[in-house]
């Protein structure tokens, strides 16, 4: 009999006030009896809107009743099927938006947890079983791998399963990606990152770091010494600025370099790991994306007494997934909505002392679909921070798409590919993940390193 | 990889070391840098390419010790091993073919960087008059090195304990006022010291290049961190430069911007010598 309540099993989370200045992780995760007693909410729709819902189609219904039977080994199984990485895709995938924006219970009620529930089964599973791949027999053929985030990473391990020599080529010391440097280990803890590595390096897929490919080897390179296709999967890190007066002061900082202070190098712990960081006591963040709200609670838990989101439309366009959302306002996170920096304002020794900023109102609605935001006349008013952080997105990095002859690209810095193959202009070298779409999610990066891990054995099966 | 095979002393804070990396030592080229990181959790420092090898598969790094990180990297030996060393970095530096006469000049461990562009020039037939400058005669790094490629080398020290007494400015000032002509000066040193010499040359009308060394992490545009204002525009040193046309760059945003973490850096360093003066007592 299927559980009716409207509401999902409750998550155990850390004490917003405790959490909020720890980096351990927020969310605790089902135990086996709540995860059974979500699990029985699903109704196994004979339609499945909630499989069309996930960009790469996780058997839901058929992974939840497993589950409901308590046989999380076998849950376990048929998740991995189709999502190379279960354990990253059930914290961090913007379900409310994906599988369980169309899951039946949804129309009355809160939809099934699928996220925590898939969370739940590959939590298990590591806990429990003793991940025992092989490396498959190699056949012989060797592809190149360019990034190790999460479109890098599954297509590489799809490749290696088919047998392909298969080599990453990362620029950073460490492999992940955006899972390693950019999303906080109290959303990602790494270690969960580090054992999806492991897993792969299992499987013979070997990851040379220090790579900076389009500097040390370009593709033509790749091609000369024997791979015989390359997948891009580099992402969307250059970070964008606002280009407003006061933006070079001390104390202003990218959200990509603050992250990556705190998570890759570890400056929360100064300074045993001697990277610095430098977190005021009131800070500034600027956007409404997740990358946003990162910067805020990562500010928090660094010791920021006051922390603000400064997002010039109002919450309901904030693209930030809702649960970030009202993580961040539990943790005591201020939201300045319908607010717009115009200028940095330093002191006489060039340290930020505040933002100015005019307020907006909502317009017409614009080609992205949303109202635009106008500035309001005379509402001009200083914010007195002490750190501005700027989060307003990022676009892919020009080091390859400039150092590989013929390689098209769109204007913003995607790389051009064919939609059903995701070949580029290029023949043999393939592209997907933010490379190609800009910022988006680990879902569709990991979807599209699959996708390319298929194309590129169909076109070396036909060489 | 990133073995240690050779190391000498230049002087008291500067040290030099080959490093065993034959596909780097392929790719570089004069303007290129490294990232640094010396062991497991060590930050990630950049340091110019000095010199290279393409044959015998080697990359020279030059540093001189200023913090934890440099200290550290100078405590290591041949034989050992850098955790990570990545390049080679930012972009090439480039002279235009009518570049005939140029004026280099480096002071303290700048010359470190500015001899493998020296060296090209020279082999590619421009002459090249050099002014080196330290703080004192042990200061002075280089010294065969940058006189076996200059028509004329001036060395210049604080105290006047080698070479003349003064600054590198100082004689600058003297060979453009006694009539020499310059295509184009290179200077590469502390900020304080390329901000000057861009005054004089700017009053000259004398294109100069400098080299920018902000605080970075990444290395390949990914952070922002090493922004640096160049004629009004916001640029990315890593991937932009280091190179810069000095007479557009905003120095008093850069030395600011390089002073942001002092406070902290000397905290790091205080904690690295601590710790190193337990090791002393517990090991001997
Ligand atoms: C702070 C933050 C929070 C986010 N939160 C979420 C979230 O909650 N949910 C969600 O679904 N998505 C989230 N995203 C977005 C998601 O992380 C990205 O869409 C995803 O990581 C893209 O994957 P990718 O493999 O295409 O690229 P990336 O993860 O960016 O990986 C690219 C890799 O390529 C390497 N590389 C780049 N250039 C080179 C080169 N020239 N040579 C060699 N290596 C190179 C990089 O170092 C990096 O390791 C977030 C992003 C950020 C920044
Ligand atoms: C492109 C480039 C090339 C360089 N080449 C050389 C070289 O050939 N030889 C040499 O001796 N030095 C070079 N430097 C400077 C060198 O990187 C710093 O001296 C070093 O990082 C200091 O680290 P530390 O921990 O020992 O000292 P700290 O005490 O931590 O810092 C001392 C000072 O060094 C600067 N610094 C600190 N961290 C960094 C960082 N991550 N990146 C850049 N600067 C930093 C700051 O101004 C700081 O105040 C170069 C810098 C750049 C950007
Ligand atoms: S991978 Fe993401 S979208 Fe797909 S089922 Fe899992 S949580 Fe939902
Ligand atoms: S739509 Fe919801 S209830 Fe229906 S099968 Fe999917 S998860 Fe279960
Ligand atoms: S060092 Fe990060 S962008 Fe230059
Ligand atoms: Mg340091």
């Amino acid at each position: 009999m299927a559980n009716m309540s409207l509401k999902k099993v409750q998550m155990p989370e850390q004490d917003p006030n405790v959490r909020n200045k720890n980096f351990k992780e927020v969310a605790l995760g089902y135990e086996e009896n709540m995860a059974v007693e979500e699990a029985e909410r699903c109704i196994q729709c004979k339609n499945q809107p909630c499989v069309s819902g996930c960009p790469v189609h996780v058997q839901i219904p058929d992974f939840i009743k497993q589950i409901a039977n308590r046989n999380f080994e076998e849950a376990y199984q048929k998740i991995k099927e189709t999502n190379n990485l279960p354990a990253v895709c059930g914290r961090v995938c913007p379900q409310e938006n994906q599988c369980e924006s169309v899951c039946t219970r949804g129309k009355k009620g809160e939809p099934v947890a699928i996220g925590r529930l898939e969370r739940f089964a590959a939590d298990w599973y590591m806990k429990n079983k003793e991940d025992k791949v092989e490396a498959p027999k190699k056949i012989g053929r060797k592809v190149a791998v360019i990034g190790s985030g999460p479109a890098g990473l599954s297509c590489a391990g799809d490749l290696a399963k088919m047998g392909y020599d298969t080599t990453i080529f990362e620029a950073f010391h460490t492999p992940g990606g955006v899972l390693m440097y950019g999303i906080p280990e109290f959303r990602l803890p790494k270690e969960i990152v580090q054992k999806e590595i492991d897993s792969l390096k299992k499987l013979g897929v070997k990851i040379e770091t220090n790579m900076v490919i389009g500097k040390i080897l370009t593709i033509d390179d790749l091609f000369e010494m024997g791979y015989e296709a390359v997948f891009i999967g580099t992402g969307a890190g250059l970070p964008k600025f606002m280009g407003i007066p006061g933006e070079n002061l001390n104390g202003v900082y990218s959200a990509n370099e603050f992250l990556t202070r705190i998570n890759l190098m570890k400056a929360y712990d100064f300074p045993n790991n001697p990277t610095p960081v430098k977190v005021g006591k009131k800070v500034a963040v600027v956007g409404g994306g997740n990358v946003a709200m990162d910067a805020a609670r990562s500010a928090k838990r660094m010791g920021a007494d006051e922390v603000y989101i400064v997002y010039r439309r109002s919450e309901e366009e904030m693209p930030a997934r809702l649960e970030e959302i009202h993580h961040a306002k539990e943790e005591g996170i201020i939201f300045k909505l319908l607010t717009n920096p115009v200028r940095v304002i330093g002191d006489e020794s060039g340290n930020v002392k505040g933002i100015e900023c005019v307020n907006m109102v909502l317009g017409e609605v614009d080609q992205s679909g949303r109202r635009r935001p106008i500035e309001e006349k005379g509402s001009e008013h200083v914010i007195e921070v002490d750190t501005v952080i700027i989060a307003i997105g990022q676009s892919p990095n020009p080091l390859i798409t400039s150092t590989t002859e013929g390689l098209e690209k769109q204007k913003w810095g995607g790389i051009i590919v064919n939609e059903d193959t995701l070949e580029t202009s290029r023949k043999g070298v393939f592209a997907g993940g933010d490379a190609v779409t800009g910022a988006a999610t680990v879902i569709l990066a990991m979807g599209a390193g699959k996708k390319a891990a298929a194309s590129i054995h169909k076109f070396l099966s036909e060489k | 990889m990133n073995e240690i095979l050779e190391k000498k002393q230049l002087n008291p804070t500067v040290k030099l070391m080959v490093i065993n990396s034959p596909l780097m030592a392929k790719k570089a080229k004069p303007g290129q840098f490294v990232i640094v990181r010396v062991d497991e959790k060590g930050e990630r420092i950049p340091l110019t390419i000095a010199d290279y090898d393409g044959e015998k598969g080697t990359v020279t790094i030059i540093f001189q010790e200023v913090g934890m990180s440099t200290k550290k990297l100078g405590t290591l030996d041949v034989g050992d091993k850098l955790h990570d060393f990545v390049g080679p970095l930012g972009k090439p530096v480039e002279f235009s073919k009518d570049t005939k006469r140029v004026l280099a000049i480096g002071g303290g461990v700048g010359v470190a960087p500015l001899y493998p562009k020296v060296k090209m020039l020279n082999k590619n037939g421009v002459s090249i008059d050099s002014i080196i400058g330290g703080r004192s005669a042990e200061y002075v790094i280089l010294e065969d090195e940058m006189r076996a490629v200059s028509d004329n080398l001036y060395i210049t020290t604080d105290d006047g304990s080698k070479g003349r007494k003064g600054f590198v400015t100082d004689v600058l000032k003297e060979l453009i006022e006694k009539g020499n002509k310059y295509d184009e000066v290179i200077a590469i040193g502390p900020l304080i010291m390329m901000k000057m010499v861009c005054n004089i040359t700017r009053e000259y009308n004398i294109p100069t290049m400098v080299s920018m060394n902000p605080i970075m992490i990444d290395g390949t545009g990914m952070c922002g961190g090493c922004r640096v204002t160049v004629g009004g525009e916001t640029k990315f040193a890593c991937v932009d430069g280091p190179a810069f046309d000095g007479l557009q760059v905003d120095f008093d945003e850069a030395m600011r911007r390089q002073n942001m973490y002092k406070d902290m850096e000397k905290k790091a360093l205080e904690q690295y010598e601590h710790e190193c003066k337990l090791g002393g007592i517990l090991n001997g």
